[in-house]
């Protein structure tokens, strides 16, 4: 008996771990045995026809390649503005407090929550309509919150030395900033960025009421018109379609597409992170 | 450039990454005043009492009905199943993790872990619809396993990375004497992490668990996928339900613009925006603690 | 009652000084009236144990403490009769006339040309100046002979001595009239040390250098005056020969023999 203790108590802790790998496993292994047969070159470069039970996804594809970039647009810039102005310039304030309590806070808020916000505010409030711009605006806030957090954290790890370095010859707090701090940090950004980003391509909470739609049939997206996105594409062929069991292999296709896309992002996240660790 | 030019430009800069720390304060002041202007909208037409005691959520009958109690016991139902799996085995795995595993096997389990989190919660959703939920239908020999169960499960996959990355993190800082004064006076591995290790990360572990709690709470697309959504006064686990999240999700889209249903859901979505809220502070209070005993 | 050895030097004998200057952080008082005259073209070593204030009262003549939110500064600070604190100069501008050389080597992750190329650059000098600038500030740094043949190659991959006279050539290149440096050599090993303090040396002829340094011998060998500080305050300063072999204050004394610090 004493000799088996330690073993099971080892196993609990190794059942734990291997129960988290067997869910990834399920669901790689789910995804893509059933996904799989269903990819085909035709398959994303084609429209959906038939009444969606056939062809392809390429407007979903674009479009969720198109809400990216915008939610990109949106919350890089405002992000890293907003990082550097608390990790360079704020002082222990109540107001500094505040800022990032609120950053806290809105990485906490339901994405719905989001979506209900984008709905009252730049579909309504500023009459931008059910558009692909107001749901770009939406994810870009929802983005927000992280490209700050994980940008004030690269931020941090660059040395006061480098910066000192700068200023020692002249140059302005923002010249430091530019030349050198956000050179440095880059990585760190990068890294942050993308993975924020590969997250708001599978979102779909918060683009249900400000401007996804179920089909189009004009692929190439504008800023004011619906789109098409993969992960809405698989939500309506799984649970709204008239013929679920129909255009299952679709929505596997769909879904495993969506996951590529997705862990691509990932990839290239820690592609950078792990060639920066390397160079230094 | 002249000095007195590149001055100028250092201060306007400077505004405006101060004009962009503001905004984020102004966006969480946007989302709170929208929830709190609605629902005033939706309290002046519904008393708040029936709102919070009434056990019918029939927005779309001949005579309405918004009581929020069948979405938030829906909720609170799918957030304790899913907590209740997650919980032990996060633990357990950052346990594993932080006490057991080698630095190799380390350099697997944490992309694994990392991957995990990256699955889009619509694929989850999707999952528990054409794996979970025939499982499930086959054991109870429903007819769908769209039920609460297969919610709390779907959300346990997804809340599993949160814990187990911020328990690890508190685990691996509590300090290597802890242990070794453990081992000093004889207790083997196993003893050392349930008495000494495990509560001196309490407060960490806590918040590990909030911020986990947080996620499922506000999750959409997985309970609306995978719990079948009946607004009926939820039964059980083995049930259907309808979480606040999934019934702002299927009604919106439906309701016409400033009518009470409008207004009901923006009042459901403060009282979400409330319990995340609390959750999120409880959670900071405990990683606040953490930090405070480690740095002591 | 502390700088109490001070004898008023005649006014231009004097590039920079403190003026009864109190530095606190937060609450804590790290510096405690302290009055310095620094003469021009020569070396003057600040000694003393950690945390005696030294190194922060180096910093405060670039106003490197401008970025550190707690920093309270009293008294003046001056360059040439100039106060470098009541807004008749900017940050940008002290810096460009007092410059810095680091504890640790901190080259830009830029090639070692761009590394001096840069200062210039913000600082508005023309371009068809800037090489020539560049290989007289190698030179002045002793190093162009080392690194002439690998101008692109990135700053980060040198050696951390050639990395420090690096440094030091990028501060030169902009000809300050001040060069400060805090511990310069303490990252370094003896032969590059060595090289560093042959080149303060030969620096001084063109500039007025403030050296902190743990090192007693460093302070020996480089500098022609020598402060002593404890707790900060200055306990006393002179010429560095009288105060290692003639200590006034018994404090001084027993620092400089190595029995506390």
């Amino acid at each position: 008996m004493k000799k088996l203790t330690p073993l099971i108590e080892w196993g609990t802790l190794l059942f734990c771990t291997g129960m988290v790998c067997f869910f990834l496993v399920v669901i790689l292994w789910d995804l893509i045995s059933k996904g799989a047969p269903s990819l085909s070159w035709e398959f994303v470069t084609s429209l959906p026809s038939e009444g969606m039970t056939k062809g392809g996804i390429l407007p979903a594809i674009i479009g969720t390649v198109l809400l990216t970039m915008i939610t990109a647009l949106v919350s890089v810039p405002f992000g890293i503005s907003c990082a550097i102005y608390l990790n360079e310039y704020a002082k222990d304030t109540w107001l500094t407090r505040l800022i990032r309590a609120s950053i806290r806070n809105l990485a906490g808020v339901p994405s719905i929550i989001y979506g209900l916000f984008g709905l009252a505010l730049f579909v309504q409030g500023l009459q931008m309509g059910t558009s692909l711009i107001s749901a770009g605006l939406t994810l870009g806030l929802l983005s927000l919150p992280y490209v700050i957090i994980t940008t004030e954290e690269a931020l941090r790890r660059i040395p006061a030395s480098t910066r000192e370095a700068a200023l020692a010859i002249g140059a302005t707090q923002f010249e430091s900033i530019r030349d050198v701090v956000l050179p440095s940090a880059l990585p760190g950004i990068l890294t942050g960025v993308v993975l924020t980003l590969s997250r708001a391509a599978g979102e779909t909470a918060p683009i249900l009421f400000t401007g996804v739609a179920f089909y189009i049939n004009n692929p190439t997206g504008f800023l004011n018109q619906e789109f098409m996105s993969l992960p809405y594409h698989l939500y309506m062929l799984s649970t709204q379609h008239q013929a679920i069991e129909e255009v299952r292999p679709l929505a596997y296709g769909t879904a495993l597409v969506l996951i590529i896309v997705v862990f691509l992002l990932n990839l290239t996240a820690f592609y950078v992170r792990y060639k920066h660790s390397k160079d230094e | 450039m002249k000095l007195a030019a590149r001055e100028k430009i250092d201060d306007a800069v400077k505004l405006l990454f101060r004009t962009t720390g503001l905004l984020v304060i102004a966006i969480l002041g946007g989302i709170f005043f929208m929830l709190i202007w609605n629902s005033v909208a939706f309290f002046l037409k519904i008393k708040p009492l029936d709102f919070i005691t009434g056990t019918q959520w029939n927005p779309s009958g001949s005579n309405a009905e918004y009581g929020i109690l069948p979405l938030l016991v829906s909720t609170c139902l799918v957030t304790l199943g899913a907590m209740t799996i997650a919980i032990p085995l996060g633990i357990g795995t950052a346990a594993f993790l932080s006490e057991y595993a080698g630095k190799r096997l380390k350099s697997i389990l944490k992309p694994v872990i990392e991957m995990l989190a990256a699955v889009p919660s619509v694929a989850i959703g999707f999952l528990g619809i054409v794996i979970l939920g025939p499982g499930i239908a086959e054991l109870t020999g429903q007819s769908n396993g769209l039920n609460a169960l297969n919610g709390a499960i779907l959300l346990a996959v997804m809340a599993l990375p949160t814990i187990i990355t911020v328990t690890e993190d508190a685990l691996h800082g509590v300090p290597q004497s802890y242990r070794e004064a453990s081992y000093g006076v004889g207790a083997n591995k196993w003893q050392t992490l349930i008495r000494v290790t495990i509560p001196a990360a309490a407060p960490g572990i806590l918040a590990a668990v909030m911020l986990g709690v947080g996620r499922a709470i506000g999750e959409t697309m997985t309970v609306l996928m995978a719990t079948g959504n009946a607004s009926a006064f939820p039964k059980g686990f083995f049930h259907s339900v309808r979480t606040i999240t999934a019934t702002i999700a299927i009604e919106m889209g439906e309701v016409p613009y400033q009518t009470t249903h409008y207004y009901a859901l923006f009042a459901i979505a403060a009282v979400l925006f409330l319990i995340t809220l609390a959750v999120n502070l409880i959670g900071e209070y405990f990683v606040n603690k953490f930090r405070k005993y480690q740095a002591a | 009652m502390c700088g109490i050895n001070t004898v008023k030097m005649n006014n231009d004998l004097v590039k920079l000084s403190a003026e009864s200057v109190n530095l606190w952080f937060g609450s804590k008082q790290v510096l405690k009236n302290i009055n310095i005259d620094f003469a021009p073209n020569q070396v003057t070593a600040l000694i003393g144990p950690s945390g005696c204030g030294k190194s922060t009262l180096l910093r405060a003549f670039n106003r490197m403490h401008d970025l550190s939110p707690d920093a309270r500064i009293e008294g003046k600070l001056v360059l040439e009769g100039q106060d470098l604190y009541d807004g008749h100069f900017s940050a940008t501008q002290v810096r460009r006339r007092i410059g810095m050389v680091f504890q640790k080597a901190n080259p830009f992750p830029k090639s070692i040309y761009e590394n001096i190329n840069y200062g210039l650059k913000i600082n508005d000098i023309p371009k068809a100046e800037r090489k020539g600038i560049i290989e007289n500030a190698l030179k002045e740094s002793y190093i162009w002979d080392e690194l002439k043949t690998e101008l692109d190659k990135p700053a980060t991959r040198l050696s951390g001595g050639q990395q420090q006279r690096l440094c030091i050539a990028r501060a030169v290149a902009l000809r300050p009239e001040v060069i400060l440096m805090d511990e310069p050599c303490s990252a370094l090993d003896p032969l590059s040390t060595l090289k560093i303090e042959e080149l303060i040396v030969k620096l001084k002829k063109d500039y007025t250098i403030v050296i902190v340094t743990h090192n007693m011998q460093q302070a020996q060998r480089v500098a022609d005056k020598t402060v002593f500080m404890y707790l900060g305050e200055v306990i006393e300063e002179g010429e560095t020969k009288e105060l290692f072999n003639n200590p006034k204050n018994e404090l001084t004394g027993n620092y400089v023999k190595g029995r506390f610090g």
